[in-house]
């Protein structure tokens, strides 16, 4: 986000200053910079791969020699992966899941648990620490955490239930054991970022709004809630690129296999390591650049929409 | 990335291994005349011809090995201190975590690999031979080749038939079990298929739980399926069916499977929530009564329980075949095309191949077999000595499944697929035909 309004802000001042006075030399270097280095940035570290990528999804390219080497095969590789890769229609699948669960169960929860900590309870703060708390950790470390709690023969669940529930190998279940802490972690981000949106809200609303009769509930659907749009929208992007960009943790967990397969799992099994199929797993990349771009083009036409009427 | 080792904590050390300090500076000053001496030093010493690059750090050569683990890396050590000692050269020795080490080979062999490398024998090595990227080691083992035995001389040779690969030890896959536990129930070494099948299904009115199986890493089940396909079909189908050349949807690999599926009820609950640790636990606490796997499992036990372990080779299937194959792994070492390919470096891997070498190598980890004849056998543990026994009696040495195809197949196809087959034992047809597909796109035929 610096990276793009920077340029924007600095074309802007040209823009204006450039009526009024001529630019001196330096000035003119100092934009060349301020416009040049986060363009090199943006351009390099984003566009440059990310063409790339999409220019080696439709080769064959294993990584070895020059990229000379890779042939041209089409869309071989998206049907190859849409046909017979038995892990791709599961790893949409458990992103699908992944997206559905923060969205409908996590993300809610944590505006739940924003509003309540809102409320001037005592303690408050201590809550929003023990809330907060697991949004500090990676979640590489939550995926060690994960391990410990739901080993078979040496977990805190088992031992605590008394069952011999195999939480992390058995397909079926694995991916809900691990949304649980990914719930955990999720919860409390969208708390603090819901709640300091609430903070800064004008208490007056609420209060005309219980002059006037409206319910808790019925309150936080037509003020609160339709207040903090910009905050909502923010809390959207994020829950969709906290599914889009799963990894860590089911990585930590069983490399991503198993139950717990994901796209970003796919592309860096198929691209790093040994394997190096690098076209096939670019074309996996691809996917999920594809899936990715839809939430960003909301994002993006939100924060300019608010730009133009600021 | 599925090698039988344990995962380890290790970090790569900091500093550029290929460049001495000396071989630094004269990079730096090379580039100081070319380039106004910004950030050149590195782009100077790249620049550098690999043979020059030697000459620079003359006298000393460096190995990148994936020996993080305590154990190797002491070894490793050990077998480089005496390598100083005896020739003046001196060795860097960069250690890299086991795991991580294979999964950047490709990276790290086209970047700026160190001389010497500790890697794999098997299609595994001539697959980066045959893309270029490993320097032949003929001349390194023309005094060697009456050290080894022949099944070692092919392993390490790649497919255009010079030397890439210098072995150092092997461990062959067997199935272990407790004496004690065996001699309480009075258990006998199964001979034959349906022996074993009995012995697992006494095993289980015993209360015990007959085979310990885990595949939560994803290879150790590669054991068991590389062994239950040379018992029904012989070594040669292995080695067909791993090169892309058989059909995975064929008759025979359909029995395998479904031969396999024989012997799943009577193995460990959850294999693939169990690491392979886990599963040497349940042997070791006299929960489970066998365990297939590589001796590298004697890792796992100390004090009486080590003393406790034997094993025998996984039982007859096919008369036809008998017991005439294993998977036994040969570890060792490559030298990179990209390395200073010095003579330091083919002196060290000279070294490397000794039987003074090994024996220090084995003397610090006795859970393999040395791969050269005149290794000291005589300071073997039991143990040891029946793996050399079973290697040498054993007329076919097959390298696992991981080392014995493509890596992209092995990583990205079969444990998939293998695991697949662990959830859902009964889809056998859907399964191979799937295998086929994807075999198909990567071998291209």
């Amino acid at each position: 986000m610096a990276t793009e309004a920077a340029p924007r802000l600095a074309t802007d001042g040209a823009q204006r200053r450039g009526r009024a006075v001529r630019l001196s030399t330096r000035d003119k270097l100092a934009l060349t910079l301020m416009v040049g280095i986060p363009l090199v940035l943006v351009g390099g570290l984003i566009w440059f791969p990310t063409i790339a990528s999409i220019l080696l999804s439709f080769t064959n390219w294993d990584g070895i020699g020059g990229v000379t080497t890779a042939h041209w095969i089409g869309t071989e590789n998206y049907h190859q992966v849409a046909t017979i890769y038995p892990p791709f229609w599961p790893a949409v699948e458990h992103n699908l899941i992944w997206l559905a669960f923060l969205t409908l169960v996590a993300t809610p929860f944590g505006l739940f648990l924003a509003y309540q900590l809102d409320k001037q309870l005592r303690g408050s703060r201590i809550y929003q620490s023990i809330f907060f708390l697991p949004v500090v950790l990676s979640f590489a470390i939550i995926g060690f955490i994960v391990q410990l709690i739901y080993s078979p023969t040496q977990g805190l669940v088992n031992g605590v239930l008394g069952t011999h529930t195999d939480w992390l190998g058995d397909p079926s279940i694995n991916l809900w054991a691990v949304l649980v802490l990914v719930g955990w972690r999720h919860a409390g981000y969208i708390m603090i970022l819901y709640l300091a949106g609430l903070k800064a809200m004008d208490p007056s609303l609420r209060e005309a709004a219980a002059i006037d009769g409206a319910g808790e509930w019925h309150a936080f659907r037509t003020v609160v809630f339709p207040s903090l749009w910009p905050i909502n929208i923010v809390i959207v992007v994020v829950t969709v690129i906290e599914a889009l960009r799963a990894f860590d943790i089911v990585y930590i967990v069983n490399k991503g296999r198993n139950g717990l397969e994901l796209l970003s799992i796919l592309v860096t099994n198929n691209i790093i390591g040994e394997a190096s199929r690098i076209g096939y797993g670019s074309a996996i990349a691809v996917i999920l650049i594809v899936i990715s771009i839809v939430p960003i083009v909301v994002f993006v036409w939100n924060s300019f929409r608010e730009t133009e009427q600021a | 990335m599925s090698d039988p080792s344990p995962p380890a904590t290790e970090r790569r050390e900091v500093g550029n291994p290929t460049l001495s300090r000396r071989g630094l500076f004269a990079g730096g000053l090379a580039g100081a005349a070319a380039l106004y001496g910004l950030t050149a030093g590195g782009a100077a010493a790249r620049s550098l011809s690999p043979a020059l690059r030697g000459a620079l750090a003359a006298g000393t050569v460096s190995f990148g090995s994936n020996g993080s683990d305590p154990v190797p890396k002491k070894a490793y050590a050990n077998v480089f201190k005496a390598f100083t000692k005896k020739t003046g050269i001196g060795v860097k020795v960069n250690t890299v975590d086991h795991n991580t080490f294979q999964e950047q080979i490709n990276t790290y062999l086209q970047g700026q690999p160190q001389d010497v490398f500790t890697w794999f024998a098997g299609y595994r090595m001539q697959f980066f031979a045959s893309k270029g990227l490993l320097s032949p080691l003929d001349d390194v083992w023309a005094p060697l080749k009456s050290q080894f035995a022949s099944a070692y001389q092919n392993a390490s040779k790649g497919a255009d038939g010079h030397y890439y690969f210098v072995p150092i030890y092997a461990y062959p896959w067997a199935v272990h079990y407790r004496k004690s536990v065996w001699k309480q129930h009075g258990y006998t070494v199964p001979k034959t298929w349906d022996q074993f099948v009995a012995l697992a299904k006494k095993m289980q009115a015993d209360g015990l739980t007959p085979i310990a199986f885990t595949d939560k890493d994803g290879w150790p089940a590669m054991g068991t399926f590389d062994i239950i396909n040379m018992r029904m079909n012989g070594y040669d189908f292995h080695v067909r069916l791993m090169a892309g050349k058989a059909r995975w949807d064929s008759p025979q690999v359909k029995r395998v499977f479904n031969t396999w599926r024989e012997i799943l009820p009577y193995t460990s609950d959850g294999a693939l929530g169990l690491t392979w640790q886990e599963g040497a636990q349940q042997l070791a606490n006299k929960e489970a009564g066998m365990y297939m796997l590589g001796t590298f499992v004697g890792q796992q036990f100390t004090g009486a329980v080590q003393k406790d372990i034997d094993f025998f080779a996984y039982p007859m299937i096919n008369p036809k075949w008998g017991q005439d194959s294993i998977d036994a792994p040969i570890d060792g070492f490559c030298m990179a095309r990209k390395g200073s390919n010095s003579k330091e470096a083919k002196a060290l891997l000279s070294y490397l191949g000794s039987a003074a070498a090994e024996n220090i190598y084995l003397a610090s980890d006795p859970n393999d077999v040395g791969a050269n004849r005149n290794a000291n056998k005589s300071r073997y543990t039991p143990l040891q000595k029946k793996s050399a026994l079973l290697i040498a009696k054993t007329k076919h040495i097959a390298q696992y499944l991981d080392r014995d195809t493509r890596p992209d197949f092995a990583s990205t196809v079969m444990i998939p697929a293998l695991q697949q087959f662990l959830n859902k034992p009964d889809d056998v047809n859907g399964l191979v035909s799937s295998i086929q597909k994807q075999k198909v796109a990567i071998f291209g035929s």
